[in-house]
């Protein structure tokens, strides 16, 4: 239960940095990206502001073992930078670019009440099923092959 | 469509933001990342972590209601793109932060915090694919 409360909140201040932040609205991402047409420079401001704090509160957070409602801290641990990450995350970059919506971004957005958000976040559901899917079937592949190959 | 610069309340937003992360560290021990939280509720459910998850996503989507219920300001919204692309947009992102591991709030406010080259290379990338995307639709294909 205190579990779910602290994730609440926490969510709450999530949505209210990006909602105050601006970072809600897609026309103003976008125009970080257009320095060629009409810039917004906002959102280095947000990544600023929000590196700051991160860096800092990590460093006292991390250094205490383990965390306040948790046994252990769970940190990625995958450390390759591979065609995985990169071209992953190139094509985020393309769908991001399209519309101005990001996951963190569109999430919030949903409580505004407009239509444009549900059409961003049913299809970034339906791409992280199909990504799934897809990723699952290919580790199934190799798990398969590498049975199958005799250990020469 | 020109939007306002507003670098005050970009960085208090932004600090709001690291304030969520570095509380979901301290408290939960988990990464702020609105990819994988999202994507950790889409059943199958195998690892009993939906409960946080979705709380933090409830969270997440009231907390435009209570600024525009309280009056606490407007939320400028606007979307300049055609509707019929924005459930594209969405299959292209959910897609790359999977295989990605992560989007702007993961990789940038909370790996960026823990020094991880992997998440220096995501963000340069995403950064950069995005740029030329704009680039492309407003000043090349666009009008």
């Amino acid at each position: 239960m205190r579990t779910i409360l602290a994730a609440l909140v926490l969510g709450i201040v999530f949505g209210l940095g990006i909602a105050i932040s601006g970072m809600i609205d897609p026309a103003k991402v976008i125009n970080f990206f257009d320095v060629a047409g009409t810039w917004d420079p906002s959102l280095a401001f947000v990544m600023g502001g929000g590196l700051a704090v991160s860096l800092i509160g990590y460093r006292i957070v991390l250094a205490r073992g383990k965390p306040l409602l948790a046994v252990a801290f769970s940190l990625p641990e995958a450390k390759a930078i591979d065609l995985s990450l990169l071209g992953g995350s190139a094509l985020f970059g393309i769908g991001w670019g399209l519309s101005g919506f990001c996951p963190g971004g569109s999430i919030p957005a949903l409580g505004i009440g407009r239509i444009e958000p549900f059409l961003f976040v049913g299809g970034m559901l339906l791409g992280m099923i199909i990504a799934r899917t897809l990723r699952e079937r290919s580790s199934d592949r190799r798990l398969g092959q590498a049975f199958a190959r005799p250990n020469t | 469509m020109i939007t306002p610069f507003t670098p005050l309340f970009s960085l208090i937003g932004g600090a709001l933001i690291g304030l969520s992360a570095v509380g979901l560290m301290a408290m939960l021990g988990r990464v702020a990342g609105m990819t994988g939280i999202a994507r950790g509720v889409i059943p199958p459910w195998t690892d009993g972590e939906q409960g946080w998850r979705l709380a933090f996503l409830v969270g997440a989507i009231i907390a435009p209601v209570i600024l525009l219920v309280g009056g606490w300001g407007p939320v400028g919204f606007s979307v300049p793109a055609p509707l019929w692309s924005l459930p594209l947009s969405g299959v292209l992102a959910g897609i790359g932060t999977t295989y990605g591991n992560g989007c702007p709030s993961g990789h940038g406010i909370c790996g960026l915090a823990r020094l991880s080259p992997r998440s220096l290379a995501a963000v340069v990338t995403f950064m950069a694919t995005a740029a030329i995307t704009v680039f492309l639709s407003r000043h090349v294909f666009g009008g």
